[in-house]
């Protein structure tokens, strides 16, 4: 479902950076751990088409991601692969509501009120359907932002740091939804951290850099 | 959630930065559609009340103040003439004149000009229709334009004094004398017309009979005059024979007052061609105690002399137009920088980059479209506040309420500069890194 072979990426002349073959299945949540600085981010960004590896190839859905062209890998990334950032981001015009909607559209799907209020009533925050996100708190927040990452039920899941923001209350709960709703939308999901408190919680692993545990 | 909507909401959730664009933009918009506004119904004025006219004969003075005076009815006559001096060019078998309009002015009812003349004047000239009534057949009897009888309320059978001047002056109210009684009114025409009130030439010497007497012409002075038209123009006692026969009844009755004065002649040639018609002019100026003028020669020296200022307030409408324009680009720079992270993420969500490139394009486009309405519906309205001090002032009628196709020109001219101002900062916005822009977090 999401695999990975070969993959190198250097920024400019600095190191390379050697990154071990991943292999995915749909449902499964993976941990991706390492040191600051060991390319996690970049790894995600590879993964999500945000960056061009060296060498190597992402099979998303048997597609061969950085074989697309721009305009199409754009269209695909929408429709595909959902991704939650260490700090969610939106459009601040617009309410959650626009928010989602803007998402569904942008990747080619009619917008569907419909989904919009299912998802954010599963992930709780049905009520803040017509609130700014610039109203909400970070865990409403990032929870809206799981919500427009599953919006379109991708086949992968990204999440760079999702919780590094949280409390510890706050982190399980939105692990927990994350876990959950990947598993109920049959989707590949893949953290990045390095947040110890999420550790114990998944079985499947990838660490990067010499610090292999 | 289109394209279109979302950049009118990143415009509005974002208001006071663009406010002070949007504010400049409608201001040079306003200001150019106004000066096109202006330049446009002053044309027309001065176009449809040149009316075919070729030569103003009257006192000496100011040439462009008879013009003003005797054809567009702004200004004070330079003087009067007498009728014994200007009655050669009265004559029907004048060689190069076609028409000789006598004109006696002087006085005004609530600032709208009295004026003394013949039918020629509505008909020949300003193709007047009556709306009601009849033309004016005895003296004191006027037929008034539509706006003097808009404005003042005059109906059928009114009848009022006129005073001296054009100023509405309660103190030189001729009410000692006889009054006017309304017997017809015009159909609106957009001529000078309009605002007139026309009677006999005789009224205007009877409701000033009592205080001016013009003084018995000297017998020395007299013949001067004549020898000086003689001169200048062929023309004979035997012609004023021939004249006298011709002409129609009102004339007739105005050429026998020899000893009375009027304020000018509206002239029109036989042939504008004729070398002999074109040096008429010269003779008179050289010859006679009058002064001729050419309308459409003294009209574009006033316009040359009103064009300096015309040409500077559009320069500075110009200039108001781009700074507008370049404060267009610098708001949309500055609000893609603090929105760099929402339009990376719009390219995660599936965005292309030409969907970047057309968001912020229609976002100037929209800035401009805006401005453009504010800037069209401040210079009619102010058009319209214009008209009602040109109208106290001049009498002339102006309106806001009337459209141009340069203003379809003016939105495609704003058209471009909200693109031009948008192009720099949509490239920009194409070009975003979308993962160094997120990873910055």
């Amino acid at each position: 479902m999401l695999a990975t072979k070969g993959l190198k990426y250097s920024y400019d002349s600095k190191v390379a950076l050697d990154f071990p073959d991943i292999e995915c299945q749909r449902g499964e949540s993976w941990l991706l751990l390492g040191q600051s600085g060991s390319g996690k981010t970049t790894l995600l960004h590879v993964l999500g088409g945000l960056r061009t590896p060296r060498n190597g190839k992402v099979f998303i859905a048997d597609t061969d991601l950085h074989a697309l062209s721009a305009a199409k890998m754009d269209r695909f990334r929408g429709k595909n692969i959902g991704i939650i950032f260490q700090d969610a981001h939106f459009l601040k015009a617009l309410t959650v509501e626009e928010n989602l909607a803007l998402a569904q559209q942008l990747a080619g799907h009619p917008v569907s009120k419909k989904r919009i209020i299912t998802l954010l009533e599963r992930l709780n925050i049905g009520d803040k359907l017509n609130s700014k996100t610039t109203e909400l708190s970070q865990g409403e927040q990032q929870r809206v932002a799981i919500a427009r990452a599953l919006i379109n039920k991708p086949a992968v899941i990204l999440a760079d740091e999702p919780t590094s923001a949280l409390d510890d209350v706050n982190c399980n709960e939105v692990v927990k939804l994350l876990e959950t709703q990947a598993k109920e939308e049959n989707a590949v999901l893949l953290i990045v951290t390095h947040d110890g408190r999420l550790k114990d919680l998944f079985p499947n692993k990838i660490y990067l850099g010499d610090n292999k545990k | 959630m289109n394209i279109l909507s979302l950049a009118w909401k990143n415009l509005t959730s974002n208001a006071l930065s663009m406010l002070l664009s949007l504010v400049l933009f409608a201001l040079g918009v306003g200001l150019i559609s106004l000066l096109l506004l202006l330049n446009r119904q002053v044309d027309e004025k001065f176009d449809k009340n040149l009316a075919d006219i070729d030569l103003v004969i009257g006192a000496k003075g100011s040439p462009l103040q008879m013009i003003l005076c005797n054809m567009y009815h702004i200004d004070a006559p330079t003087g009067n003439i007498s009728i014994k001096a200007a009655r050669p060019f009265m004559n029907p078998k004048h060689p190069l004149i076609k028409m000789a309009i006598p004109l006696s002015l002087g006085d005004s009812y609530k600032g709208y000009r009295v004026v003394g003349t013949t039918y020629e004047l509505p008909d020949s000239l300003y193709n007047g229709i009556l709306a009601v009534g009849t033309l004016w057949k005895n003296d004191m009897d006027v037929t008034i334009g539509a706006a003097v009888a808009e404005d003042l309320n005059l109906k059928m059978g009114d009848t009022f004094f006129s005073s001296h001047g054009l100023m509405d002056d309660d103190m030189h109210i001729h009410d000692e004398g006889q009054h006017f009684k309304v017997v017809g009114i015009f159909a609106p025409g957009g001529t000078v017309l309009d605002q007139l009130i026309l009677t006999t030439p005789q009224s205007i010497w009877k409701v000033h009979n009592h205080e001016e007497e013009p003084p018995p012409p000297l017998e020395g002075e007299a013949g001067h005059d004549h020898g000086h038209d003689h001169a200048g123009h062929d023309h004979s006692h035997d012609h004023e024979h021939d004249l006298t026969e011709v002409a129609p009844e009102e004339r007739k009755a105005l050429i026998d007052e020899v000893d009375k004065e009027i304020t000018s002649l509206l002239i029109r040639y036989k042939s504008k061609t004729n070398w002999r018609a074109l040096s008429l002019g010269r003779n008179i100026n050289e010859n006679t105690d009058m002064q001729a003028a050419l309308p459409s020669y003294e009209m574009n020296r006033l316009f040359t002399m009103m064009g300096a200022g015309e040409q500077l307030l559009r320069m500075i409408a110009l200039i108001i137009f781009f700074v507008s324009g370049l404060s267009i680009f610098i708001s949309l720079f500055k609000s893609l920088r603090e929105r760099k992270t929402e339009l990376a993420l719009m390219r995660v969500m599936g965005a292309s980059r030409a969907k970047l490139f057309s968001l912020v394009i229609l976002e100037g486009l929209l800035l401009a479209v805006i401005g453009y309405l504010i800037g069209i519906v401040l210079s009619h309205i102010g058009m319209e506040l214009l008209a009602g001090v040109m109208k106290d002032s001049y009498r002339y009628t102006f309106t806001g309420w009337t459209f141009m196709k340069e203003e379809i020109y003016l939105l495609f001219g704003a058209l471009a500069i909200g693109f031009i101002a948008a192009l720099i900062p949509a490239i920009q916005a194409s070009r975003t890194d979308i993962s160094e822009t997120l990873s910055k977090g």
